[in-house]
């Protein structure tokens, strides 16, 4: 067995991911908690604008990027920037129109299930293509997203939410966690239970921001890890040995 | 229907490279970029270690992870079952490189050369440069060759340079659906198998490694 870790995915590619699915999760959060704030979605929207600016940095023919766009039929990265497409005039129309940010979390929603799926595909990684990295990747955005949405309302339905999303995500970590055992992923998994989780809840009644930056920062490592540490090709293996000479 | 697929007999390959140093030739591939080249495996645990060469590459799969991520369209397969990368519609992403199970898809993003200044073999190819490359099966000397009435396997003018280069005669080419072909002969004689079936990508690399009971 010969195994690799990918390099052609750095802390770029990462960031799409920390950030999009902040972005995301936040833009889901706003439509949920019905949070009137024109900063909340300019913040969501920069977020992700942020993470597709970070994969532009990275690909290598930066002129051609709109060629993301011509495989719908079959790639989670094509489908994931006609997410971007939708989400970014839904989240601006949701700020002049109210009704417009349910539509616009529909989006966000789609965007972020794209993103996990684009690990999914990845066949070669067995941290990747993990079934269970789906539950993750989305559960970790809502969790970054309701984190973040806690800046700006401190209303009973989002705190239920958080409290919802960070329990959603630490199920999905023991149960991702299981399948894809990855020793590279242990420290960041355990400040996901005891500072993103544990700590998380247990400041939710008391100090708000707080608890959401811990479900944040803590989601956002993960995340990296994740992309840039956790991504080991399986690598090359023999079912049989060749057979020489007299046997 | 033609289907074009390579073997290697794991029996006779001595792991020597020069196949590697024939594919970088023939394709002039930049420094570090090898499209073919054999890996050497241990397998087992000490004592019991055991010594094989793996000629590995792209292996056209019949059901390409890299086709199916590739955002841009860039990755196709054709009919007759090479995958090929278009290098004017690629962006560069390397989302095939992470997708692809066998580390057969390289990225450079500058020009770089084996010495400081590009020898004649190293033809400045900025078509290159910023996109996924990898094993193309040498598919323009098949094209040729086939243009020409020769068959891709048999006659040396086309088969991918790997083939052709091999001193121990451990790598062959040929038409995996034609039960008459050359390699379609080997797999009925010999056992094989294919690296990682288990993923569902149907590699067109075949390993030999034993006679047919």
């Amino acid at each position: 067995m010969m195994r690799w870790l990918q390099r052609h995915w750095d802390a770029r590619a990462a960031a799409n991911f920390v950030l999009g699915g902040a972005g995301s999760g936040l833009l889901i959060c706003v439509a949920l908690a019905d949070i009137r704030d024109v900063s909340a979605v300019a913040l969501a929207l920069a977020l992700v604008a942020l993470g597709l600016g970070a994969v532009w940095l990275e690909i290598g023919r930066k002129l051609r990027a709109l060629h993301v766009l011509f495989n719908p039929f079959t790639s989670w990265m094509t489908r994931e920037s006609y997410a971007a497409l939708l989400l970014f005039p839904l989240g601006v129309a949701s700020i002049y129109v109210p009704a417009a940010a349910t539509l616009a979390a529909a989006a966000a929603a789609l965007f972020l299930y794209c993103q996990a799926r684009i690990l999914r595909a990845s066949k070669g990684i067995p941290a990747w293509r993990a079934p269970e990295v789906v539950p993750l990747v989305v559960l970790t955005g809502l969790a970054e997203g309701a984190g973040l949405a806690l800046f700006f309302s401190e209303s009973t339905v989002l705190q239920a939410a958080f409290a919802i999303a960070v329990v959603a995500r630490y199920l999905a970590w023991r149960r991702y966690r299981a399948a894809a055992p990855s020793a590279v992923l242990e420290a960041p998994g355990k400040a996901l239970v005891w500072v993103g989780t544990v700590g998380a809840l247990a400041l939710l009644p008391f100090m708000l921001p707080l608890a959401g930056v811990a479900a944040l920062v803590t989601g956002g490592w993960l995340k990296l890890a994740l992309v840039t540490r956790a991504s080991i090709n399986q690598g090359f293996a023999l079912p049989h040995l060749p057979v020489r000479g007299a046997r | 229907m033609t289907r074009w697929a390579m073997v290697a007999d794991l029996r006779r390959c001595v792991g020597c490279q020069t196949c590697t140093a024939a594919c970088k030739q023939a394709n002039a591939t930049p420094p570090g970029v090898q499209w073919r080249r054999v890996i050497d495996l241990e397998v087992g645990e000490y004592p019991n270690v055991k010594r094989a060469f793996v000629p590995v590459g792209c292996m056209h799969c019949d059901d390409p992870p890299c086709m199916h991520v590739c955002p841009s369209t860039a990755t196709r397969k054709r009919a007759d079952g090479i995958v090929t990368v278009d290098y004017d519609l690629c962006i560069g992403c390397a989302y095939c490189a992470v997708a692809c199970p066998y580390q057969a898809r390289f990225k450079v993003d500058r020009q770089e050369f084996a010495f400081e200044t590009a020898m004649p073999s190293e033809p400045r190819d900025e078509k290159r440069i910023g996109v996924a490359t990898k094993c193309t099966f040498c598919v323009d000397r098949i094209d040729a060759g086939l243009a020409k009435g020769l068959k891709p396997g048999i006659d040396p003018e086309a088969t991918p340079a790997c083939v052709n280069s091999c001193i121990a005669g451990a790598l062959h080419f040929g038409d995996v659906d034609d039960p008459a072909s050359n390699i379609a002969e080997l797999l009925a004689e010999n056992q094989f198998f294919r690296m990682h079936e288990e993923l569902g990508t149907g590699p067109n690399l075949y390993y030999l490694w034993d006679k047919a009971p």
